[in-house]
């Protein structure tokens, strides 16, 4: 196996062995960075030097006789995290040039325990989109099928990590942008309790639905971490005072008699039959490993869609107001007057998606329609809350597909929006809840694309989706396949 | 429910957003697919259902009155696109 | 027929608190440009506000001043709407659920007679930054130091009925403030700025549509704007015209109010819950730790002054205006007599202070001061009519009470013998005089009482000198 491939344990052994150095490690894989990053676009940045020189650090902490499970680790920020002093795009010609002056609080705390940043993940321009297609840097393709989506918003992180170009990357998941991409991908890939991570310098998309989280190729790797990631932040109002945990305590624990739940409305109309294959073995697995496996109803799943797409662009249109060409934003050239500098600098700054989601936001909120809309969509909200509630009453996991198909070709589905959307239609009630979800690989298409299996949770049992994940990757081999790059390298 | 090209701009002009007239069609013509696919909201039975504005179940937390950080004017105002004597600059603003 | 003013005020107290609303960047006036900034109230990518515990209790003690409803659950909201000292592109401001519900304030009018004030409500919010027109050619400069400064919004009912009244609830409500130590009051820096709903109706009939009159930045203004406003609103409806819902500005310099260019017109503010922050809570224990560091409210001082100084409703009511021109009167008033110490401070001080421009803060004689030249009225060391030189003296130049006293030799006559020698010196002097008054011109006696006083450089006793002139002039 060759060092892109290892996993988080087996390379804090090599760097605790001296088997190679962080220095080595980041400069290996700088170099497969440089090779098959073209093909990707996963990265939009690349701070070679900056990583150079913390590796180093990391070396020199860890001949002091430091150690820990992160230290000398390189890994990538979904370039949605503010970093200090590199620039953070957020996948937008806005903020082409825009360098934070400071750090969001994952990229601090990630920073602190050693981790080597490599750089700057692609992703859908401020997180919105399915696939990586909206981003202003151009698409991330998929590394296991170039001419297909890596799934998006978290793309970049997604292509990076499943093509060994940085064993674990942060993502973050609105509706599904951490889970969808992983399942296209091949990676296992969380997205905490809302208020697990926090969102201080996370640039907002949808704040009451954003959640930050792991993304790696395997569930001990997400829990190695999350156990850095999750932990209150007093500087965001809805970080959890309870958000840390040690996620690796639990995560060996066996499934003998695990209640498993499997919601009906995830097997309807719409759903590969490949990926429903995939996904029922997968339960069979829990099965095999003792769980108890029950059907389940949703009955207010079918409605998570619209919901979403009534709040979250509501919010966004508020949240990506400062984005106004006044203070750190690109800015229209020679504008008639304040309102042209607002009007020309948000038309050229957004690109279309965006642009339609804000349009979207706005008329939901405006005079008139807010309560047809607006308080309908969080009362619907309510409702989706409430069948989670009824159904971790009677199981402790919830499984099903993460996505409707495998990755799709580009350009697929670029000419209708909604048929974009429903790429999440399984992801997204999870995000309204606000509970813990995962997504781990459970097996391939006839084409060899990906299919990914999603676990859900009630509030605060991340750990227990980790340790079901863990458990079933004990068993299965799926998230150690990786896609066939290596012919391509130079 | 018909998206007409007056809502449009009305709607572009509150988010601040300089669409081109021939846009505007297409532009329409997709939003009236999105709102289509909300409108299903609108025949949920919800009442009596509370509203949900937030996953957590917690109480705003409190900051002591204590002056932090200061002064990273420099820094703040590195990006800024137009910026002089420590003022970020916008055309005229009319009262 | 008669028309009938109806106003509401909307008044805008910036709270006094070291920090920012929702970041911990200090709060302070004319500091550089942007140079109290931060990530948060620059509303950068990623930045996230927390609530100053501070702007909550300030919030919490006006609303135990006001007897109002506190409401334990209370939410932020975000007004959307772009202009550039909104750096967010929204205002976090409280809607539907506002930290404070109905309560009254009473205020006293001219002639004595008491009204209550409804209150509908007070709600927190951050202020926005400053625009500077006038360095820039074709430009603004955008200062945000003031951005994200706690506001108390404090909305009336529209139960005012005249102007005389609004400027007596905005008089009271300043002094309110300014007690419970949330907001310095200050209008001409803008810590206390002051909206007016105004509209005109047939006693008895319904609402008129009202206009809202911007940028009353002191009491006269309050005044002047809706006396022209009245007069505005009733030649358009005299003349069959309709009033237009508008928001107005008040021109101090032209005294007249006009219509601010269309700012609403395309203004639909989308207010929702502001998801970045949770609901504002208010706990017992909260409350009641603010109840109990209240200080002693205005109405309650003015009732004590009442009883315990001797004085006049109207007197007391003077004094209790502000906190610091009450612990000045009390300061003054320690071991005088109270009325004498009121005719003191409501007259000579406030009519110098009044002359000189300066406020009561500024005052250049400390109530120390004052105290010992009341002091020295009482127990006759000086006339009062020298204590209005030396108050002079001391206002203007400085200088100690009784070291002017002794340095000019301004001590009270009050020796008899002494008195009646001049008296007499006088009256044998003025025969015709003496003889005229005695043969019944009253009025005469004056004439004497200001010759005597003369020829004592005003430092006779005059009560003595009257009682022995009328002895002498009946004598012969």
């Amino acid at each position: 196996m060759e060092l892109h491939e290892f996993s988080l344990r087996e390379l804090r052994q090599g760097l605790q062995e001296r088997d190679f150095s962080s220095v080595e490690l980041t400069t290996t894989l700088l170099k497969r960075i440089s090779a098959l990053n073209p093909a990707l676009n996963a990265f939009v940045t690349v701070t070679e030097s900056k990583a150079l020189a913390a590796a180093a650090t990391a070396d020199a902490r860890r001949a002091a006789g430091e150690d820990g499970p992160l230290l000398g680790i390189p890994m990538a920020h979904k370039d949605i995290f503010c970093t200090a002093g590199v620039r953070t795009t957020c996948g937008s010609k806005m903020l082409e040039h825009f360098v934070a002056p400071y750090n969001a609080t994952v990229v601090e705390r990630l920073a602190v325990e050693g981790m080597v940043m490599l750089g700057k993940l692609n992703m859908d321009e401020f997180a919105m989109g399915s696939s990586n297609e909206t981003s202003y840097f151009g698409p991330v393709r998929n590394p296991w099928h170039t001419d297909m989506v890596p799934g998006g918003s978290s793309g970049g992180s997604a292509a990076a990590v499943a093509a060994g170009l940085i064993p674990v990357a942060t993502g973050t998941d609105t509706g599904g942008s951490i889970r969808q991409p992983a399942a296209l991908c091949g990676i296992t890939g969380i997205k905490p309790t809302y208020g697990r991570v926090s969102r201080y310098g996370m640039i907002a998309f949808a704040s009451s639905l954003d959640q930050g989280g792991p993304m790696a190729r395997n569930a001990e790797d997400c829990a190695l971490m999350l156990n850095v990631m999750a932990a209150h932040d007093p500087r965001d109002s809805t970080s959890h005072p309870a958000a840390a945990s040690d996620f690796l305590r639990g995560l060996d624990r066996p499934l003998q008699g695990l209640r498993v739940g499997v919601p009906e409305e995830f097997f309807g109309a719409g759903l590969d039959p490949e990926v429903a294959a995939a996904v029922q073995a997968g339960i069979a697995e829990l099965a095999r490993q003792g769980a108890a496996v029950q059907s389940i109803r949703l009955p207010n799943n079918p409605h998570a869609v619209s919901t979403y797409y009534v709040l979250a662009p509501a919010e966004a249109s508020s949240n990506l107001a400062r984005f106004d060409g006044v203070r750190y934003t690109h800015r229209a050239a020679n504008p008639a007057d304040l309102t042209d500098l607002y009007q020309q600098s948000r038309y050229e700054g957004f690109g279309a998606e965006v642009r339609r989601r804000l349009l979207v936001g706005t008329y939901v909120l405006s005079a008139g329609y807010y309560d047809a809309y607006y308080r309908k969509a969080q009362q619907v909200r309510s409702l989706i809350r409430e069948d989670f509630r009824r159904a971790f009453a009677e199981v402790d996991v919830i499984v099903g597909p993460t996505t409707p198909t495998p990755a799709f070709p580009l350009g697929a589905k670029n000419a209708d929006p909604v048929a974009m959307y429903l790429a999440d239609i399984y992801t997204i009630a999870v995000n309204l809840a606000g509970i813990p979800a995962l997504s781990v690989p459970c097996g391939f298409t006839a084409a060899g694309l990906p299919i990914g299996m999603q676990l859900m949770g009630d509030y605060f049992a991340d750990d227990l989706l980790l340790n079901v994940a863990h458990r079933y990757q004990q068993e299965t081999q799926w998230h150690r396949a990786r896609p066939p790059l290596q012919a391509r390298e130079a | 429910m018909a998206f007409d090209h007056d809502t449009v701009r009305r709607t572009a002009h509150l988010a601040r957003i300089a669409l081109p007239q021939t846009e505007i069609p297409a532009v329409a013509d997709q939003l009236e697919r999105i709102m289509g696919l909300v409108e299903e909201l609108r025949a949920i039975e919800t009442t009596g259902v509370p509203t949900m504005a937030h996953p957590l179940d917690l109480d705003q937390p409190l900051r002591p009155d204590t002056v932090g950080n200061h002064d990273q004017r420099e820094v703040l105002m590195a990006s800024a696109p137009a910026a002089e004597h420590g003022l970020f600059l916008v055309p005229k603003v009319i009262e | 027929m008669d028309w009938e003013v109806v106003i509401g005020l909307e008044v805008h107290a910036q709270l006094n608190t070291a920090t920012k609303i929702f970041c911990d960047c200090p709060i302070a006036f004319g500091a550089e440009p942007n140079s109290h900034t931060c990530p948060v109230c620059l509303a950068m990518p990623g930045a996230l506000p927390v609530l100053n515990a501070a702007a909550v209790d300030k919030a919490i003690a006006l609303g135990l001043a006001i007897g109002a409803e506190l409401n334990r659950h209370s939410i932020f909201a975000r007004k959307n709407y772009f202009y550039p000292d909104l750096p967010k592109g929204y205002q976090i401001s409280q809607y539907e659920l506002p930290i404070v519900g109905k309560g009254t304030l009473t205020v006293q009018l001219a002639d004595g007679v008491e009204k209550v004030v409804g209150v509908t409500r007070a709600h927190l919010e951050e202020d926005a930054g400053k625009s500077l027109h006038e360095a820039f050619i074709g430009q603004s400069g955008i200062d945000l130091n003031r951005a994200g400064t706690p506001l108390l919004e404090i909305v009336s009912e529209p139960d005012m009925r005249s102007p005389a009244e609004a400027v007596a609830y905005l008089k009271k409500l300043h002094a309110l403030v300014r007690y419970l130590d949330i907001c310095d009051g200050n209008m001409q820096e803008g810590s206390f700025r002051c909206d007016a709903n105004v509209s005109l109706r047939r006693p008895g009939a319904a609402y008129g549509t009202r206009a809202e009159i911007k940028n009353l930045n002191s009491f006269r203004f309050l005044e002047k704007a809706i006396e022209y406003e009245i007069v505005r609103q009733r030649d358009i409806l005299e003349s069959g015209g309709q009033i237009v819902q508008e928001t107005r500005l008040y021109d101090a310099n032209r005294d007249e109010t006009r219509s601010m260019r269309s700012k609403e017109e395309a203004n639909d503010y989308r207010y929702f819950p502001d998801p970045d922050l949770l609901p504002l809570v208010l706990d017992e224990s909260r409350i009641e730790r603010i109840r109990d560091i209240l200080p002693e409210l205005p109405d309650a001082k003015r009732t004590r002054f009442m009883s315990q100084y001797a004085l006049t409703a109207y007197d007391a009511g003077v004094l209790t205006a502000g906190r610091v021109l009450a612990d000045y009167y009390e300061q003054v008033a320690a071991g005088v007599d109270g009325k004498l110490a009121a005719n003191w401070v409501m007259g000579d001080l406030l009519g110098a202070l009044n002359k000189a421009g300066i406020e009561i803060e500024g005052c250049p004689v400390s109530a120390e001061k004052l105290r010992l030249l009341v002091q020295r009225i009482a127990d006759q060391t000086i006339s009062g009519k020298i204590a209005k030189e030396i108050f002079e003296e001391i206002f203007y130049r400085g200088g100690e009470v009784d070291a002017i006293i002794d340095g000019r030799g301004l001590r009270q006559i009050t020796d008899v013998a002494a008195i009646a020698a001049m008296v007499d010196a006088i009256v044998t002097a003025n025969p015709q005089q003496a003889a005229d008054f005695r043969a019944g011109k009253d009025k005469l006696l004056g004439f004497f009482v200001g010759q005597v006083m003369k020829a004592s450089q005003g430092k006779a006793n005059p009560d003595q000198v009257n009682a022995i002139l009328l002895e002498r002039l009946q004598k012969s």
